[in-house]
């Protein structure tokens, strides 16, 4: 019944993402757009719903192993694209950002959603306070990326000077340049109170501040590559360079995600 | 009763002829009231653009009214029938119909898919709305055009894409900085290509305009035209710094803007993107400039082809809009055809009432000393035989109103059975429907254009 609304989320998540990219190609079919935009916000709700509903049953947040934790990336990412697109009004986001999802959503659906018990260890209010933190930073680097990559489209057919279809649709390069900056200075402080209250959180746990648990030994190097980014940033780095190493950034998010915390041994094992 | 459209345009006449015939928009009103004084002229409008002038009427008879507006054109401009004749086309009911939408929709344009022409169709009605030259026909037929245009603009991509030089740089310049608003712009040399590009430019947002010319009095002229500053022509490279779009035709026979100029102009200004429009020939701008980041190069040819992908797109898109126009007409006419047949019942009805009243009378008079109930009984008996001979002739004109079939002359028919035409000639029988002007959106009424 619980996966149910799982279920019935990925499906709306398909079907906005496949309403989007073909609105990319029949942009006068209006209706197709803001049928995505609706079943977008219907996945959420009922993305919601799941999450609130396993919330209960297992008594804690349901941000503890990978399962949960791409769920909650997934529903991070969905959140930061509807405050996007009612803000900002851009369709094309969707048929980038609805992909990603759905990518991101599918093997979770594979995996075993059993609802496991938790080291008692860990059982604390940082729980809650770090992993959140830690996702919402993360879909936030999603959404710069994405931007980057739309950035990096448009970019490449105006230097070309081969303006595709496509490029109708996308924004201008200002908007995505601005759109994926706002990402990143909300993102970077977002990752780092997440690094920061895990901190505090092992501390209470094992007893350490840092151990160079290889999640975190490859957070900090994330950590560092952002950081990096705004400051070039600052000294007036933009445009195609930084659209690329937004994406590097993200690349590192998605390894560390789906391949650092699966193999090793560590305490982010799950 | 018919709509017809008498006129001329860029297909059928030179500007020479356009500009004998044309109606200038502070006088149209008079020629309106005069148009009405023809016989048979019920309703008339006028539109009179840099591209066409044409007549839209609702008549009598289309034959006579097409006439009747032809002496009006030659009368009021002082002109020979026979010089006119050549370059007017003549199009009557169904086709009058097809045109006015055709028109509305931007297919008869020089240019296809334009915006221009929908708001100067408006400003032309509501000029003849204030003049109250128009009723029922041309008020639903202008506003039936007027939404057939916008269901054309929103179903397909008849408008879509730059087709001229100048709004080929705007839309890039679009696609690169979004809001143009606050943008700085810089004309180096003064070319009359680099002015229209200019202009396009500050009709789309942009406030400031630098002036850079080897004589600096022609830059000054130019930058007093467009409100903006002159600088000399050496200091060009350090002002690279505050602009965002550089327009340059300065005819020079090498390049004048240098790739280290640019490099360096980039760096002080941090990179903040610069589109640059190369329109002279020979260029002007080292092409090399193009491989630096955040520097966006087109020059005569790369703007040039992309006016020509997006005119062979509007062709292809014309065809959907050609359908759309066909079953749009379809729908008018049928309007058209119930409401002839309103006045025909009523008329029918009026006329069948009128005898049954005078025999009613005829008859109780002759019966002398009958009670009132008798009377009820034999005022009741006539009501219900006319109402059963009624009955099937109207139920078939109501159908005939609603018929697509546009060969239908059931309500001529009729006409002519009944004798309805001869008899019945009552006035005052069209009602005068209220304008309603405020249906009508004016997001395109600021294109008032002056025919440059």
């Amino acid at each position: 019944m619980n996966l149910l609304f799982f279920q019935v989320a990925t499906g709306a998540y398909l079907a906005a993402a496949a309403g989007y990219i073909s609105y990319m190609f029949k942009p006068d079919k209006k209706w197709v757009s803001r049928a995505s935009l609706w079943a977008t916000v219907a996945g959420f709700l009922c993305h919601i719903a799941y999450f609130s509903v396993r919330w209960h049953e297992a008594g804690r947040i349901p941000i503890t192993n990978f399962f949960e934790a791409a769920n909650f990336l997934g529903m991070g990412i969905i959140f930061v694209f509807l405050v996007m697109e009612f803000r900002f009004k851009i369709a094309a986001l969707g048929s980038f950002m609805l992909p990603l999802v759905v990518i991101l959503m599918v093997p979770v659906l594979i995996l075993s959603g059993d609802i496991k018990e938790l080291n008692p260890v860990l059982k604390s209010g940082w729980l809650g306070v770090h992993t959140s933190l830690a996702v919402l930073g993360d879909a936030a680097f999603a959404f710069a990326c994405i931007v980057s990559i739309m950035y990096l489209i448009q970019e490449r057919q105006l230097k070309a000077k081969h303006l595709g279809a496509i490029f109708h649709r996308l924004p201008s390069l200002d908007i995505m340049d601005t759109l994926s900056y706002k990402a990143l200075t909300l993102g970077w402080p977002l990752f780092t109170l997440g690094m920061i209250t895990g901190s505090i959180w092992a501390n209470s746990a094992w007893g350490s501040y840092w151990s160079w648990d290889p999640k975190e030994t490859w957070s900090l190097i994330t950590w560092v590559i952002y950081l990096v980014l705004l400051h070039l940033r600052t000294i007036g780095w933009r445009g195609r360079k930084m659209a690329f190493l937004s994406i590097v950034g993200f690349v590192f998010v998605l390894v560390s995600f789906f391949v650092i915390s699966r193999v090793n041994m560590g305490k982010h094992t799950f | 009763m018919g709509i017809v459209v008498v006129g001329l345009s860029h297909k059928t006449a030179p500007i020479e002829v356009r500009e004998k015939l044309n109606f200038p928009e502070n006088t149209l009103p008079d020629s309106l009231r005069k148009l009405m004084e023809y016989e048979g002229i019920r309703e008339s409008l006028i539109v009179s653009t840099c591209n066409r002038v044409e007549i839209y009427a609702s008549v009598q008879d289309s034959a006579q009214g097409i006439d009747r507006i032809k002496q009006f054109i030659s009368e009021y401009h002082g002109l020979p029938r026979e010089a006119l004749e050549q370059s007017l086309y003549v199009y009557p009911d169904a086709q009058g119909v097809r045109h006015t939408f055709r028109v509305a929709s931007s297919l008869d344009s020089l240019v296809l898919g334009e915006a221009q022409i929908l708001g100067q169709l408006k400003d032309a009605f509501d000029i003849a709305l204030k003049t109250k030259t128009t009723s029922t026909i041309l008020n639903k037929l202008i506003k039936k055009a007027i939404s057939v245009a916008k269901r054309v603009r929103t179903e397909t991509r008849l408008a879509e894409g730059a087709v001229s030089i100048s709004s080929a740089a705007v839309e890039l310049a679009k696609k690169i900085f979004g809001d143009l608003n606050g943008k700085n712009v810089m004309l180096l040399g003064a070319g009359e290509m680099a002015e229209l590009a200019a202009q396009h430019l500050l009709g789309n947002g942009v406030k400031n305009i630098m002036v850079a010319n080897r004589t600096f009095e022609r830059a000054e002229e130019l930058a007093k035209e467009f409100k903006g500053d002159a600088i000399r022509f050496e200091h060009f490279p350090d002002a690279l710094l505050m602009v965002d779009i550089l327009i340059c035709a300065t005819g020079a026979a090498h390049y004048v803007v240098k790739r280290d100029m640019v490099s360096r102009a980039l760096k002080e200004r941090r990179n903040k993107p610069i589109f640059m429009i190369d329109i002279s020939n020979p260029r002007n701008i080292d092409p090399e400039v193009d491989k630096i980041d955040n520097v966006y190069l087109y020059d005569i040819d790369d703007l040039q082809s992309k006016v020509n992908v997006n005119t062979e797109g509007r062709a292809k898109e014309a065809e959907k809009a050609e359908e759309i126009v066909t079953q749009e007409v379809e729908t008018y006419l049928q309007w058209e055809r119930a409401l002839d047949a309103v006045p025909t019942i009523v008329d029918l009805r009026e006329k069948v009432e009128d005898v049954r009243k005078r025999e009613l009378e005829k008859a109780l008079g002759s019966l002398n000393g009958i009670s009132e109930d008798q009377k009820r009984a034999v005022d009741l008996m006539s009501q219900s035989i006319v109402n059963k001979l009624l009955h099937a002739p109207l139920v078939v004109l109501k159908l005939a109103a609603s018929s697509p079939d546009s060969g239908d002359n059931t309500i001529a028919i009729a006409r002519r059975l009944f004798n309805l035409d001869k008899e019945l000639k009552r006035p005052g029988h069209k009602k005068a429907v209220e304008p309603d002007t405020a249906a009508i959106p004016d997001e395109s009424r600021e294109s008032k254009s002056k025919c440059r």
